[in-house]
């Protein structure tokens, strides 16, 4: 599973952010959500996904180890071995290691997959099965 | 309390810039909902008849509801609730964007605005942080630099409601803004946060929405996500969205045209749904959750001005493309800027300002009063008007009234072409030859409204001349659609995709824990019904059967071109129609809710208080 996106198909609802947190963490709460969307407005008016790209950064910067990589390509923290310096946090390149006060360490993606299946709009596919959307004959959304 | 719920309602005094908040009450939840039915019941309750919409004492209520911000299609309709400048009664006006969701992260179910700030003052909700902050310069933006303003200033987590100029003047159809291209518009709620010194509302949330039952909230919300896709209108409905009914509306001919002249717009195929997509579409812009994002955001230039706008919607198109006579994607894509950008009401605004031409055309205005010549079909003039509206400038100082109060102004039978019930000038559908949309709009409690009930589709299949089944049919949609603004989220899944309503009641138990089914959910949404009928009854001098009108127009022409040349509902059909109405809601002749009917529906405190016995 690679999370890959096509940037102009997203309408910002957020569906992703909603069943990642749902699926993870069984909380309805998009801050709880291990991608982000952005809205570029007034112009150009478009949204922008934020997602992991399984770049390996966190675990590298993890200065105790902390971080494993789980099968997939997809990373963790552990939580009996973070200390909380947060430097997955600042180098993430893609700014999507997460915190949340009632969360005790960062979190990442894990690859669940879930946003794919739900997002409406064929905005986050997966790019080793791209053909994995709701309906393949939805694949090009004006 | 019940999951589903924040728990809390959040109390505001701008007068001296305290809050407090209180635990939503679990009596309410069972028997009003929230969103629609929180606001009707505090409205109820904090409103004395004495107080007038500017007045200080008037309150502005924002509420989610219990199944606002949770994972089900489009779950992000926030309501906010006042006594209105424009019809004097009951107002709810409801906005999508991301609002909605955001106050129920921040623990609020509702906030009850009372009181006035000394000065411009806007809010900010973040979490547990409460606080009143001095708007300074922020007072005098308009929407789009306002809210690009507070982002930047609080951060783009933020979720803004700001009015623009035509709020802060009190214009009485000021609309309040949302995330660059959403409007809570009707009924002047703007105006009333104007009047309070009230320039924005900033919410951020980090908590989670309680439910009741997680596992089954992911898999049946999730559910309803995977059927949306296989239904047809998934697929078909979604590219124009709302504006993809404006061939089909002229075709049958419904769309006011020319203030309510005709109802066949000639240039119509230049202003549809496909316009916007060949033309000046950027992107489809969806709100919290939504599965069919109905907001089309778009890109254009009229002359040397390059715009972007949320826009044009159905309505816009109606009520300042046929009825203004503009006759391109572009012209009417530039009204609808330039309105939202004001904090201006397109619906409204389109009547007020096909009223101004019609008067002008007609003689009632004069080239001195207005400022210039007006012309149908010019677009400078339309600019000209909304900005004189917003700064209440000249001739805007008169329009900013409303269609009622500047045809009194005006006088020399203005009246006629002043296209409004109750003080709330129609929206677009344009009803003569509709009996059962006639009746859904003298018979909307916040004034000439199709959201209550969108009864014409069923006008066309069933006959445009029949009676039968109209009035049954008008309250059928009176309780179903703003069931949905009690529940806090969107109707258009069902009414455009037909998303089974099956799946609401089962949702709304896993959500709150509320083993509710559809007839008892029904049943609230008409309790709601009958106590904004109540609250008009108890606002409104002599509030009865004449306020339920419909404009003389109407009676008056037979429809003069188009496909529904000639046609018209006879005024006694109309009256018989209402009678039947009446008889049906358990209503008296005056169109009063009986006491029995009150009691039925667990209203006993409206009953003492209305001193009906």
């Amino acid at each position: 599973m690679r999370l890959a996106v096509n940037q102009d198909n997203c309408s910002g609802c957020r569906t992703c952010e909603l069943v990642c947190a749902l699926e993870n963490f069984r909380e309805n709460n998009p801050k709880m959500s291990r991608l982000r969307i952005h809205g570029e407005f007034p112009a150009p008016g478009k949204y922008r996904v934020s997602h992991c790209t399984q770049c390996g950064t966190c675990q590298e910067v993890c200065p105790v180890d902390a971080i494993e990589e789980t099968g997939g390509g997809y990373y963790r923290v552990l939580e009996d071995e973070c200390i909380g310096c947060m430097a997955c946090v600042e180098e993430c390149p893609e700014g999507v290691v997460f915190t949340h006060d009632a969360i005790d360490v960062p979190f990442m993606c894990n690859g669940c997959g879930s946003c794919v299946e739900i997002c409406p709009r064929n905005a986050i596919y997966d790019a080793d099965d791209p053909g994995r959307t709701r309906y393949k004959e939805f694949e090009e959304v004006d | 309390m019940l999951k589903g719920y924040a728990g809390k309602i959040l109390h505001i005094d701008l007068s001296d810039g305290t809050h407090e908040v209180t635990e939503t009450p679990r009596e309410w939840a069972e028997k009003f909902l929230g969103s629609r039915g929180f606001g009707a019941r505090i409205l109820w309750e904090e409103l004395e008849p004495d107080v007038q919409p500017f007045d200080a004492e008037n309150v502005v209520v924002m509420a989610a509801g219990p199944l606002s911000g949770v994972m089900l299609p489009s779950a992000g309709k926030i309501s906010f609730h006042t006594k209105s400048p424009a019809t004097g009664g009951y107002a709810d006006s409801n906005m999508g964007g991301h609002i909605c969701a955001e106050l129920k992260f921040a623990g609020y179910d509702a906030v009850v605005i009372r009181g006035r700030a000394e000065k411009p003052s806007y809010l900010v909700l973040d979490d547990d942080d409460i606080e009143v902050r001095a708007a300074g310069d922020l007072w005098g933006e308009k929407c789009i630099d306002g809210e690009v303003r507070l982002k930047e200033e609080l951060g783009e987590e933020f979720q803004v409601a700001l009015i623009g100029p035509a709020g802060e003047n009190r214009v009485r159809y000021a609309c309040i803004g949302h995330d660059f291209g959403r409007q809570a518009g009707r009924c002047g709620i703007g105006a009333v946060m104007g009047s309070k010194n009230l320039k924005a509302v900033a919410v951020r949330g980090t908590q989670s929405v309680p439910l009741a039952d997680p596992d089954g909230v992911l898999q049946k919300g999730r559910q309803m996500y995977l059927d949306s896709f296989q239904l047809p209108g998934f697929k078909e409905w979604t590219p124009q969205g709302t504006a993809g009914v404006t061939d089909w509306v002229n075709e049958i001919g419904a769309f006011p045209t020319k203030n309510f002249w005709t109802t066949h717009f000639e240039d119509h195929k230049n202003i549809n749904g496909q316009a916007i997509l060949d033309r000046i579409l950027v992107t489809h812009k969806g709100c919290f959750s939504c599965t069919i994002p109905c907001g089309k955001y778009s890109r254009a230039c009229v002359g040397d001005t390059e715009f972007y706008v949320e826009g044009p919607e159905y309505e816009t198109i109606a009520m300042m493309g046929g009825n203004l006579m503009l006759d391109s994607i572009e012209k009417v894509a530039y009204a609808n800027w330039l309105a939202d950008d004001l904090g201006i009401d397109t619906i409204s605004g389109g009547a007020v300002l096909s009223f101004a031409f019609e008067c002008f055309e007609k003689g009632l205005l004069d080239e001195e009063q207005v400022g210039r010549k007006l012309e149908w079909g010019s677009v400078d003039d339309v600019a000209f008007l909304l900005q004189s509206i917003a700064e209440r400038d000249g001739i805007g100082d008169i329009l900013a009234e409303g269609v009622r109060r500047a045809a009194e102004k005006i006088g020399g039978g203005a009246d006629y072409y002043a296209i409004e019930t109750k003080g709330l000038e129609w929206s677009g559908y344009e009803s003569r030859w509709a009996p059962g949309q006639l009746i859904s709009y003298a018979t909307a409690d916040v004034g000439a409204h199709h959201n209550r009930a969108w009864t014409i589709t069923y006008d066309v299949a069933v006959g445009r001349d029949t009676l039968d089944g109209k009035a049954e049919k008008a309250i059928e949609l009176q309780h179903v659609r703003p069931l949905f603004d009690a529940l806090g989220i969107c109707r258009l899944p069902w009414v455009e995709i037909d998303l089974p309503l099956e799946h609401y009641p089962e949702i709304f138990q896993m959500v709150t824990g509320l083993s509710y089914s559809w007839e008892e959910l029904i049943e609230a949404s008409e309790r709601i019904w009958n106590l904004t009928r109540a609250f008009n009854m108890k606002h409104i001098p002599g509030f009865g059967r004449e306020h339920d009108h419909v404009p003389e127009r109407f009676f008056a022409e037979e429809i003069p071109t188009g496909p529904a040349e000639g046609n018209m509902v006879p005024q006694e059909n109309f009256e018989e129609l209402l009678d039947r109405y009446y008889e049906l809601r358990g209503w008296d002749k005056h169109g009063h809710p009986t006491p029995e009917k009150l009691r039925e529906l667990g209203l006993d405190f409206v009953v003492g208080e209305l001193d009906l016995e």
